[in-house]
């Protein structure tokens, strides 16, 4: 991503993969969509706290990617496919 | 020199463009729209698109689209499965590529006003739109983390290479989504 006004403290990755709902959605690192849009993003669509989408964001910025959902496989397609409309770069798997 | 979004004192964003800015924007947003325009059919299987599938928006397309500017817009949905990436585009990429036309057209219909004020949804498509021209200026400029590199290897290089004008349009534009994410955050 591009573009780095905001400082974000780095805390531990939280658990959100849960075993009933072993799909997940992965956001992947890209230089040009703009952190501040990513954050944005998965305030706006996945209805994060900011502190949240902002730490997801930093997640996907530093490690290269970051698990943003987990559900059913309908729900993580629909999660990415919603990715797909705002130009992130997502896609699904099983969590193994 | 184009300002950014503000917040608007009725409520939603606002911006003022001058004569130059709806200029190059037009053009551009107008490129966008070209380069979404429905696929005629060439790279559909059995070569024509199913009108019955078509009806319900379901596609043919089974694979990334050969542009890397065009697959960066509609990537896989599975890293690892191909005939699940292809069941995924046929289901979605028609659709998306409905609603990123709309929203260039949401931000061609709303250029001209002076100033243009936007209301969310408006807005929304506005962000939207200028991504997503960002993404394919991008890919076609090869941009990487490393802006500023690419920046001086085009300053020190042919002054008539088209890609200066092209990183002039990025860099403009990726001003004014910033500033359309900040108005839209609810800061100023």
């Amino acid at each position: 991503m591009s573009v780095a006004p905001v400082e974000v403290e780095q805390a531990d990755t939280e658990a959100v993969v849960v075993p009933d709902k072993p799909w997940v959605t992965i956001v992947w690192n890209d230089p040009v969509n703009l952190m501040s849009y990513v954050a944005f993003v998965f305030q706006k669509h996945f209805g994060y706290p900011k502190e949240k989408a902002d730490k997801l964001m930093m997640d996907v910025h530093q490690k290269g990617k970051a698990v943003v959902s987990n559900g059913s496989r309908e729900e993580m397609e629909r999660d990415v496919e919603a990715m797909h409309g705002y130009g992130l770069w997502a896609t699904l798997q099983h969590d193994t | 020199m184009v300002a950014g979004f503000r917040r608007a004192r009725k409520g939603g964003v606002a911006v003022t463009f001058g004569a130059d800015d709806e200029r190059w924007l037009r053009h551009v947003l107008g490129e966008m729209l070209e380069l979404l325009e429905p696929p005629d059919g060439a790279d559909s299987v059995g070569g024509a698109e199913d009108p019955l599938a078509a009806a319900v928006g379901i596609g043919t397309s089974t694979t990334a689209p050969e542009d890397p500017a065009l697959a960066r817009l509609f990537p896989d949905g599975y890293t690892e499965d191909p005939e699940a990436s292809a069941d995924f585009r046929r289901h979605t990429e028609p659709g998306l590529r409905a609603a990123k036309r709309a929203a260039l057209q949401t931000a061609l219909s709303t250029l001209s006003s002076d100033p243009v004020v936007l209301d969310e949804e408006e807005a929304e498509s506005w962000l939207r739109a200028l991504n997503d021209t960002r993404l394919v200026l991008g890919e076609r400029l090869g941009v990487t983390e490393e802006l500023d590199e690419l920046l001086d290897s085009l300053a020190a290089g042919d002054p008539e290479d088209p890609r200066l004008a092209m990183f002039w349009v990025y860099d403009r534009l990726t001003y004014l989504e910033e500033s359309l994410v900040q108005a839209l955050s609810g800061g100023s």
